[in-house]
């Protein structure tokens, strides 16, 4: 599938490992159309709960290793403006709200996206992918309409489709499904267990349309429809 | 990180007692507990670089074993401990892991302030 041209993709998600169940079909496909991508990622997943038994890594080494995934996974989007904003795992939400939504400022002002791509306010689960999400769309909101870039958010909440409706952007990334397979793997310390699943739910007689490998589903963000 | 042993995490905590070391505890059962079963009430807590000199240190109990630090005023204490480490910065950590190699709790005492 060839997906519309942009100008510049802005991703920004606060942990290394975001991207990987969910957009990295999608960066890779934009990277293959010679699209320029930026990913920022706003912590280097200090808090990580998957550390081994026996643990493969401490509480303070963790970071390191998190680092070097995503460095990893960048590397098999394709990834060559990668960057790390310095923040604390599991802190986004208590930082203060201005200085998030002009750190979101100064990563639009730097990068001209025409379209950015972030996790949806009040639906994205982890209080982190929220707080992400909304100094965003704050960001945005605050541009005069006609420059503002389209934004694709990322619902997974349990109720969110209840409340949302279907995505309506679906992205057949089927092409880009090794480069997929590329990020998911880099994050193998965070992700082992979610890669067990797939396998689990293929075994189980997940349908196409399901998998992770063939399709990314995003919410074109209507401020018609603000979250606040 | 090894399996605790007793008695040489009982030195290491009496090494540290008496002086002015910095902390770093959290409690945590994952920020997706509720999302995967709406039944979970989610609580965790999290402190990181508080100074605290305590006169007593202590573990306690089979493995998950309890770590306990009497202060002048006060106390600290963690349970659900089964690793310990002193890593190459002379820092002690001591966690707990669950079955599935989530960790669940984490206490740390170092002598200079963990990195952010």
């Amino acid at each position: 599938m060839t997906l519309p041209m942009e100008r510049h993709v802005l991703v920004v998600f606060p942990h290394p490992d975001d991207e990987a169940f969910g957009v990295s079909g999608t960066i890779a496909t934009y990277i293959k159309q010679g699209i320029p991508v930026t990913y920022a990622c706003l912590t280097l997943g200090e808090m990580g709960r998957n550390l081994g038994n026996p643990p493969f890594a401490t509480r303070e080494t963790l970071p390191q290793v998190r680092k070097d995934e995503l460095l990893a996974s960048a590397k098999a989007m394709g990834v060559t403006d990668l960057r790390m904003m310095g923040l604390r795992d599991k802190t986004v939400e208590f930082e203060d709200d201005e200085k998030m939504v002009e750190m979101m400022q100064n990563l639009i002002s730097d990068t001209n996206p025409s379209l950015v791509i972030t996790f949806y306010p009040n639906y994205a689960v982890h209080p982190d992918h929220d707080a992400t999400g909304r100094a965003m769309i704050r960001a945005v909101r605050r541009m005069p309409e006609e420059q503002r870039p389209t934004i694709y958010a990322l619902a997974f909440s349990n109720d969110s489709k209840e409340v949302l409706g279907e995505p309506d952007i679906v992205h057949n990334i089927k092409e880009a499904a090794e480069q997929k397979m590329g990020s998911m793997r880099a994050h193998i310390s965070q992700t082992a267990w979610m890669l067990e699943e797939m396998d689990k739910r293929l075994a189980d007689g997940e349908t196409e349309a399901e998998n992770w490998l063939n399709f990314e589903r995003f919410y074109t963000y209507d401020f018609s429809k603000d979250f606040e | 990180m090894e399996l605790v042993q007793v008695e040489r995490l009982q030195e290491l905590l009496n090494n540290f007692a008496n002086e002015d070391v910095y902390i770093h505890l959290e409690t945590t059962n994952g920020a997706y507990a509720a999302h995967f079963n709406e039944s979970v009430f989610n609580a965790g807590a999290f402190i990181r670089n508080v100074i605290i000199r305590y006169e007593l240190g202590k573990i306690a109990g089979e493995s998950p074993h309890r770590i306990g630090l009497k202060l002048p005023h006060g106390w600290v204490y963690a349970q659900g401990i089964t690793h310990f480490e002193l890593d190459e910065h002379g820092r002690l950590l001591m966690a707990g892991h669950d079955q599935t190699g989530k960790l669940a709790v984490a206490l740390q005492i170092s002598k200079t302030p963990f990195t952010y």
